[in-house]
């Protein structure tokens, strides 16, 4: 699945020669990866950014592979773990890009209302419009350590408020201590961080 | 009024309409003759201007200082109006208003983005940048509208959700993925109206709906025309190329199926007549409440969960 430019998008660069240039350097057609696998005892449905395609921004295909993960997730009821790391919106599909963040919001809503668990993980950085939608609404969301988390970065708020930002402002271990994020896990414990929630949230349960 | 500076043949033309009719009655059939004339060339002047504004000079449209503001609409088109205050967490944004009232006589929720006139009413509003609890008030709100079966008309604008620390700390992005998430399934017919700016992530928190009406010199964008180009051509000063990259405006909007429909403005802009702009809006809004409050929660709900469902362009 690639991205088509209907907004026939030009800067100093056209979005089509910036497309092309991004599959050439990454080798994928676009900023996500999305795959059927196990996860110890676990079949999952699992989506994962490529930071290197265009920041890992959100355009129509990340918005509609996302949505097409949960809904094998809903048919074969199995969780979905989605492996964000993205500036944000993709700027060159403007309001296209904007609206996969409620696309993903109302799949998200989807797989909620089928009661299947959606762990999402925060690797650096998280930003903008992937922050602001499904990425901190998981029903459990686990962030890396050192992380850059947030909606605005960093730059737009220093110019806006003209200070300098503490010291680990919009970090992952910032984002625990502030409530938004569930547990700071380092990436070689994440596999088994994730099974061992799904052991639980997926395994024999007490039913009246 | 401020002149936009493509509207310089407007300005000339209304300043000798006022001098001359200073000059007072009983000076003469001639000065009416000339005033009436005056004033027709300032239509058709107008007109002119208008109906070829280039996406920048909407943008600058879209913000102008006189342009109504959700509380003018309301004040225009809701009656019995009682605005509910604070998100019960943290504290009241003004940036936000949100509240309940009739339209038409029709019980319905009011949210909305609001931005000040003066000085002192825009560091009171934010210049209509929410914070966190701005949008969990206006969810808040919108579940009340829920839990007593009544309709949600929103008007957003915003320049964007406000970008500081107290608003990172307090989880910016967390409220806005949570309106998004709630107000895909919120089981009442939900009306956006965009009636200036519609600034990203932070007019998108307040625009999830059955129907999204944009007046036609509202813009629509995912960043800023200004924070596009210093990203994409280092240097803010091409936001004029930008504005016209990012294809902002209604009608390209409805083009690309972003939007349902574009609302006319009175001629020059909302912002010489808002009480006509009001009228024409309030009109659209009656015609889809209407067709809206027919349908049973179970389509409404299914109709607008495809609605964002199936936004999107690609090949496979």
């Amino acid at each position: 699945m690639t991205s088509l430019d209907p907004l026939e998008f030009v800067d100093t660069k056209s979005y089509k020669d910036r497309l092309k240039e991004a599959i050439k350097s990454t080798g994928l057609k676009e900023a996500v990866v999305s795959v059927e696998g196990d996860m110890g005892s676990h079949r999952v449905q699992l989506v994962v950014f490529e930071f290197a395609f265009l920041g890992g921004s959100m355009g129509s295909v990340v918005g509609e592979k996302i949505a097409r993960a949960v809904e094998r997730s809903i048919e074969k009821r199995q969780p979905l773990i989605v492996v964000s790391c993205s500036g944000g919106a993709r700027m060159q599909e403007s309001m296209l890009s904007l609206m996969q963040m409620a696309k993903t919001c109302a799949m998200v809503r989807k797989l909620s209302e089928h009661r299947i668990p959606f762990i999402s993980v925060l690797t650096d950085p998280t930003t903008g419009g992937v922050s602001a939608s499904y990425a901190l609404i998981g029903d459990v969301v686990i962030a890396e350590p050192g992380a850059l988390i947030g909606f605005a970065g960093p730059r737009v708020i220093e110019q806006t408020i003209g200070q300098k930002l503490p010291e680990g402002f919009q970090r992952a271990e910032y984002l625990l201590e502030h409530g938004f994020v569930d547990m700071v896990v380092e990436r070689k414990k994440l596999k088994e961080a994730i099974i061992k929630i799904l052991d639980v949230l997926c395994g024999d349960k007490y039913v009246s | 009024m401020k002149y936009l500076d493509f509207e310089k043949g407007i300005e000339e033309l209304e300043r000798r309409i006022d001098e001359l009719t200073s000059v007072g009655r009983g000076a003469g059939v001639d000065i009416e003759a000339e005033v009436k004339r005056l004033k027709k060339k300032l239509n058709r002047t107008l007109i002119r201007i208008y109906r070829n504004l280039t996406p920048w000079q909407r943008v600058q449209v879209a913000r102008h200082p006189s342009r109504p503001y959700t509380l003018d609409y309301v004040n225009y088109m809701i009656t019995d109006f009682f605005e509910l205050k604070g998100d019960r967490r943290f504290g009241d944004d003004k940036s936000i208003v949100a509240g309940f009232g009739k339209f038409e006589g029709i019980s319905v929720c009011v949210i909305g983005h609001q931005k000040g006139r003066t000085t002192k009413e825009n560091i009171e509003r934010n210049f209509g940048m929410p914070h966190p609890e701005g949008y969990r008030k206006a969810l808040r709100v919108m579940k009340l509208a829920e839990k007593f079966s009544i309709p949600i008309l929103t008007f957003v604008d915003t320049p964007g959700a406000f970008p500081g620390i107290g608003a990172e700390e307090r989880g910016q992005a967390e409220a806005i993925g949570e309106n998004l998430y709630e107000m895909v399934s919120l089981r009442v017919p939900i009306i956006v109206s965009v009636i200036g700016e519609g600034g990203s992530g932070g007019a998108l928190a307040i625009s999830v709906g059955d129907r999204i009406l944009m007046l036609e010199n509202a813009i629509y964008a995912v960043i800023s025309p200004e924070g596009c180009a210093s990203i994409l051509w280092r240097d803010s000063a091409k936001a004029p190329n930008a504005a016209a990259a990012l294809r902002l405006t209604a009608h390209e909007l409805l083009k690309l199926g972003v939007i349902d429909e574009v609302v006319k403005e009175p001629i020059g802009g909302a912002h010489r007549d808002p009480k006509v702009a009001a009228n024409i809006l309030r009109r659209a809004i009656r015609r889809h409440l209407k067709e809206l409050l027919h349908k049973n929660p179970y389509t409404l709900l299914k109709e607008r969960f495809e609605k964002y469902r199936k936004i999107g362009v690609f090949v496979e």
